[in-house]
């Protein structure tokens, strides 16, 4: 598990999915390719599944477009760590199953090389073996966050016979 | 502690008493979608193929951005939603040339006081005008409803705008919350709701109100609100919502940020390419010559608008390195300025009248710009790009300043016309 750590704040939707590709790609590989492509082309190449985003204020600010939580979510991004997030960004995230900590706190602590582990269930985020507390999802949600998105969870709920 | 509007209606709507960053599940009135239903219909089909819509009473359909259609890829978009609409029995579904969906919401009575209303395009917020908690989400979030019939808020913090005075002249609306996305920046209320307070709200019209609202996004805001008075009362009269259920902060309420202005000390302004927060006033421009002016928009397309920009135009016609567009923000909006022969008063001065619809706002239709080209627009936005070229430059004001633009050919204080 890696973390990729971007000290900026502002990181905004075109940084993380550039606009001029918004009608030309929107299923996961074709995302993929352009995923932080102007804030750090060399993150698609190397994103493993369960790595972690680290940044800071205003994360996903701009456009309410979906491919960034799309892109994040495909390439197995556990979570995205951050001081804190851009609305429409933060909506996004949980319909697309992609969790997000939002702790000033947890970033400020952090220095490269660190250890970090996510407890979506307790709200918990341990960064170099220092715990932090982040607002703990309702019930409802970490089950959209579990199945993997929104209309994956509805899915799951109207096959079990709702 | 009071409680603000955003507490109070959340609030009423979970059944609990709420603090800031509590988040509730709720049940909008209404689900707005517009051109982008096509690709939502898909989501829909294949997460519940043959499935119904929860409560299709609550759907909002408007065809309005890119109208009438101008591909054959359009047409076939177009097509689909008429389709599922049929199919799903949606009561309101206003076909191409009803008009743009913030217009047409509160035209046909679906915008009410108090109302929760969710839509997937960022300026649902304009709905803030009627007081309705009115908010943006994304194309998953709508296909979701469709199918469950609720969704999830956050309480936001929220910022108090205090504006005391009244508009001087040929300033307007558009110069004042330009003002305060330029003061507040981009990002200045991000996740909040914003509330604009104070005495010089009984002076603002509904056309003001729809104005200050719609732009609450270019501030990152989730809504921007006004309180309800005899002037909000006055135009949902015979339109059918309920006016009395309205809903407004305590005055002991807890705002995250207060900020005031007198509408008496502000002076015409534009936002320079390329971002809404890049506010100057017009006196402080040297000579920006323009190739095209766009009067329009769900930002200002009204009838109030075309009026401001006739009494600044007066007789004189478009300048001759000008092409200006004139687009009504809905089918009312265009018969009643039809009928005030205001439309026939543009045509003379050598503007070219569009239906109604977003036209060349989002740069996906007609009007669009060349590269090197600079556009005076009423729009809400001037990203690069957004008009279909990178190259070109969209400044943005007021009808006022559209006006007094089109008959200069470079960007003029509406001031300073006779
Ligand atoms: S007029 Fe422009 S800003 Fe308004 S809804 Fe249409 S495209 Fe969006």
């Amino acid at each position: 598990m890696a973390v990729h750590y971007y000290d900026r704040d502002d990181i905004n939707t075109d940084l993380l999915f550039p606009g001029k590709y918004t009608y030309k790609c929107s299923t996961g590989p074709e995302i993929r390719e352009h995923l932080l492509e102007d804030l750090d082309p060399e993150f698609a190449g190397k994103v493993q599944p369960g790595d972690v985003l680290m940044a800071g204020r205003n994360f996903g600010c701009g456009s309410s477009r979906e491919q960034p939580s799309v892109g994040l979510r495909y390439v197995g991004v556990e979570a995205v760590i951050a001081r804190s997030f851009a609305r429409i960004f933060y909506r996004s995230a949980i319909n697309q199953g992609l969790l997000l900590v939002e702790s000033p706190e947890a970033v400020e602590a952090y220095s490269p090389g660190d250890e970090v582990e996510v407890d979506p269930g307790r709200g918990v985020v341990t960064v170099g073996g220092e715990d932090f507390d982040f607002p703990a999802l309702p019930d409802e949600m970490l089950e959209i966050l579990e199945d993997g998105g929104l209309l994956a969870h509805i899915r799951k709920t109207v096959k079990g016979g709702e | 502690m009071g409680k603000t509007f955003a507490q109070k209606i959340l609030g009423r709507e979970s059944g609990r008493d709420l603090e800031v960053g509590d988040i509730v599940f709720v049940e909008p009135d209404y689900v707005l979608t517009h051109d982008n239903t096509a690709a939502i219909i898909d989501k829909f089909e294949s997460t519940v193929p043959g499935g119904r819509v929860r409560y299709p009473d609550r759907l909002a359909i408007v065809l309005d951005h890119v109208v009438p259609a101008a591909s054959s890829k359009n047409a076939a978009g177009h097509a689909k939603i008429r389709r599922f609409v049929r199919e799903q029995g949606i009561e309101h579904f206003y076909d191409a040339g009803t008009g743009i969906c913030h217009q047409v919401l509160p035209e046909m009575g679906l915008v009410s006081p108090g109302a929760v209303i969710v839509g997937s395009d960022s300026h649902t917020c304009t709905y803030g005008a009627f007081n309705a908690f009115a908010a943006g989400i994304d194309r998953t979030e709508a296909a979701g409803l469709w199918i469950t019939g609720k969704t999830w808020f956050k309480v936001p913090p929220t910022v108090s705008i205090e504006m005391t005075g009244h508009l001087v002249g040929r300033v307007s609306a558009k110069d004042l919350i330009l003002r305060i996305i330029g003061d507040m920046g981009a990002d200045g209320a991000n996740y909040m709701a914003v509330e604009f307070h104070g005495p010089a709200i009984g002076s603002l019209r509904m056309s003001d109100r729809m104005t200050m609202a719609n732009m609450g996004i270019e501030m990152g805001a989730k809504l921007a609100v006004f309180p309800v008075d005899r002037v909000t009362q006055e135009y949902l009269r015979n339109r059918g919502p309920d006016a009395t259920q309205t809903m407004w902060s305590d005055v002991d309420a807890e705002f995250c940020q207060v900020r005031e202005y007198d509408l008496e000390e502000l002076e015409p302004v534009v936002a320079m390419p390329h971002n809404v927060d890049n506010v100057a006033p017009i006196s402080e421009l040297g000579k920006v010559e323009v190739d095209q002016v766009f009067l329009g928009t769900c930002t200002n397309g009204r009838l109030d608008d075309l009026e401001a920009a006739l009494d600044v135009m007066g007789e004189a016609p478009v300048h001759g390195n000008v092409r200006m567009i004139v687009g009504p923000a809905s089918r009312e909006v265009y018969l009643k300025a039809d009928r005030a022969g205001l439309l026939a008063r543009f045509v003379e001065a050598g503007a070219m009248v569009i239906p109604p619809g977003c036209g060349p706002c989002l740069g996906a239709h007609m009007g669009a710009l060349a590269p090197g080209e600079r556009c005076l627009s009423t729009a809400n936005r001037n990203f690069q790009g957004r008009m279909g070229e990178k190259e070109a430059e969209i400044w943005l004001g007021s009808a006022e300043t559209a006006a007094a633009t089109a008959i200069a050919g470079y960007i003029a204080d509406p001031r300073e016309v006779r």
